[in-house]
């Protein structure tokens, strides 16, 4: 498959099943729900050393949110259940609780209910008032700018984690550009974070190493310095390969934003330096979820 | 199916006892059973259709038509449905309802929402003591749901209230809030005497400024987030409560009452 003289590999990505969670933090402005929402979602690239993947889904409008005040929307990933509560509670504690004018809320309404704010109350040291409205609790812990309010608990939901598409052109500024308007067309998607800096990884790696400690190595067949070297995936022209891994809450959320952002890559085409999309996959073995890239893009 | 109406015929010299006519327990119950059901009447009972003309068919929509003060227990422990009162409700309306609705379009008497659970009433007039309360010698009051009174309340509402909100439109007497445990009592009006008389924890939120007894320790002005929430969640009431202009969220916070825990608060708007 070519489009716009990319050329679409016959391979696909594989994915995991991870669960899931989503929380809206809420400032006084948009400028300070984004701080809180950066540092909660920070050092959460990926689950490898990070415990679990995060990131900003989207902005919302006062209009959008519980309490009337801007808000970000952000999703965090993990491996399991009890990883994603102890990410998520420690998160909110150090990252929003801590952040001026912040206020906390659910995401998710259904799911089994994992703790946000219920054991933030002790932080209170007995003054916290617990408000039981429309069936939700919330609880507001006394801070030194007022109040920190907090829904007791949020959702956890079944997900899906790893879906990926590789980006391989002629050099590095043109694979950057091409995969910053991927995440731009991307990040228009509900129900996915893409969790690397800015959206995008430059360091894709493979299963095992050469260092017995190391569980994982950069991935040599797309690494376009070692073409000489090793047994390559890249042609001659390649002189850059980017990766743009996506998690999401369905597989079918996965595949709208994969789509979208192949096809805004594609729109650069070969004329713009882009070559090839691939896909990391691992034979099939590890993931039962599969996203095939020209049945995507069909 | 129309609404299954109990017509009052006459007003008894004795109080009468309502709890048998909730719609769970007149639910699949044919008309000539719940005629021939028998309702305290003082010190004797009398049977439903002595003193009520029946009609309709619907028990999850229960009317009483003609009602006056001397009718007690209506909605006594209601699980789901709803009880419409055209006209007064004596004491002890909806006294440990479960859920549903009730809706009084006249006045109230004593002990009304006592120690209801969930559901809720409203009270499109004034309301005797004691609402949301605990029985005597009970500790424990309204556990939860809404009630929403459009007139005055009595003396001691809310007391020993542990969940839920009551949300007065008009005044409310002294001992507002007495006992309280938790929960939330909103008041438009003014209120009286000993607010919050050994409240423990939970929100009262009022309109007006207080008479502010030395028990109560204020903690200054505030914007509280919680409260856009709270207001919120009115927003569905056919109530001044709806109102936007109603909302606000800055107030003073005045914590007591500190010869009991001192975890309550009076919430009063800044104006």
């Amino acid at each position: 498959m070519i489009i716009n003289g990319v050329a679409i590999d016959a391979t696909f990505a594989e994915a995991f099943p991870m669960k899931a969670t989503r929380a809206i933090i809420t400032a006084q402005n948009e400028k300070w729900a984004m701080i809180s929402a950066q540092a909660m979602t920070g050092f959460a690239t990926s689950v490898i050393a990070c415990g679990c993947e995060a990131g900003i889904e989207r902005v919302l409008d006062p209009s959008e949110t519980p309490d009337g005040r801007p808000g970000v929307s952000i999703m965090i990933f993990a491996m399991g259940g009890k990883g994603l509560a102890k990410q998520l509670e420690t998160r909110a504690g150090q990252c929003v609780l801590t952040s001026p004018t912040s206020a906390l809320f659910a995401g998710i309404d259904g799911g089994t209910r994992i703790a946000l704010g219920k054991n933030l109350r002790y932080f209170g040291d007995g003054f916290q008032v617990a408000k039981l409205i429309d069936g939700k609790r919330y609880w507001r812990i006394p801070v030194m700018d007022g109040e920190f309010l907090a829904e007791a608990t949020t959702g956890q939901v079944e997900a899906v984690g790893g879906g990926n598409f590789l980006v391989l052109a002629e050099s590095q500024p043109q694979a950057l550009a091409a995969c910053e308007a991927a995440i731009e067309e991307m990040r228009k998607i509900p129900n996915v974070i893409m969790p690397f800096p800015g959206g995008v990884v430059r360091s894709g790696s493979k299963v095992g190493s050469k260092y017995a400690a190391l569980g994982a190595s950069t991935n040599g067949a797309f690494c376009p310095t070692l073409k000489g070297m090793t047994k390559t995936d890249l042609s001659p022209e390649i002189e850059s390969v980017m990766e743009i891994v996506i998690d999401g809450l369905t597989k079918e959320d996965i595949d709208k934003a994969m789509r979208v952002g192949i096809q805004a890559v594609c729109d650069l085409g070969a004329a713009n330096g882009i070559k090839r999309i691939s896909a990391g996959n691992y034979g099939g073995k590890l993931g039962p979820f599969h996203f095939h890239l020209q049945e995507i893009m069909a | 199916m129309s609404a299954l109406t109990f017509t009052l015929k006459h007003q008894p010299d004795q109080r009468v006892d309502m709890s048998p006519l909730v719609c769970q327990k007149l639910a699949d119950m044919p008309l000539a059973e719940i005629a021939a059901l028998t309702l305290q009447n003082g010190k004797r009972k009398i049977r439903v259709d002595e003193l009520f003309i029946i009609a309709g068919s619907d028990a999850q929509d229960i009317v009483i038509k003609n009602s006056f003060n001397k009718l007690d227990f209506i909605g006594k422990e209601l699980d789901g449905g709803c009880i419409t009162v055209e006209g007064d409700a004596g004491a002890y309306l909806g006294l440990g309802m479960k859920s549903g609705e009730i809706e009084v379009f006249g006045n109230v008497g004593l002990y009304a929402a006592c120690e209801m659970k969930k559901g809720f009433l409203t009270i499109n007039g004034n309301v005797g003591d004691f609402l949301g309360a605990a029985l005597p010698g009970n500790k424990m009051g309204m556990k939860g749901g809404t009630i929403l009174v459009k007139g005055n309340v009595g003396e001691r509402a809310g007391d020993h209230m542990r969940r839920g909100n009551i949300l007065i439109e008009g005044n409310a007497g002294d001992y507002c809030g007495s006992r309280m445990t938790a929960g939330t009592i909103a008041v438009m009006g003014q209120t009286g005497k000993y607010l919050g008389f050994a409240m423990r924890r939970g929100t009262l939120l009022l309109w007006n400024q207080p008479q502010v007894s030395a028990r109560f320790n204020d903690c200054g002005a505030h914007t509280l987030a919680f409260l856009p929430i709270l207001f919120a969640s009115f927003k569905k009431l056919n109530s001044k409560f709806a109102d936007s202009s109603a909302a606000f969220n800055r107030v003073r916070r005045y914590a007591g009452d500190m010869s009991e825990m001192g975890r309550g608060e009076v919430l009063v708007k800044i104006t």
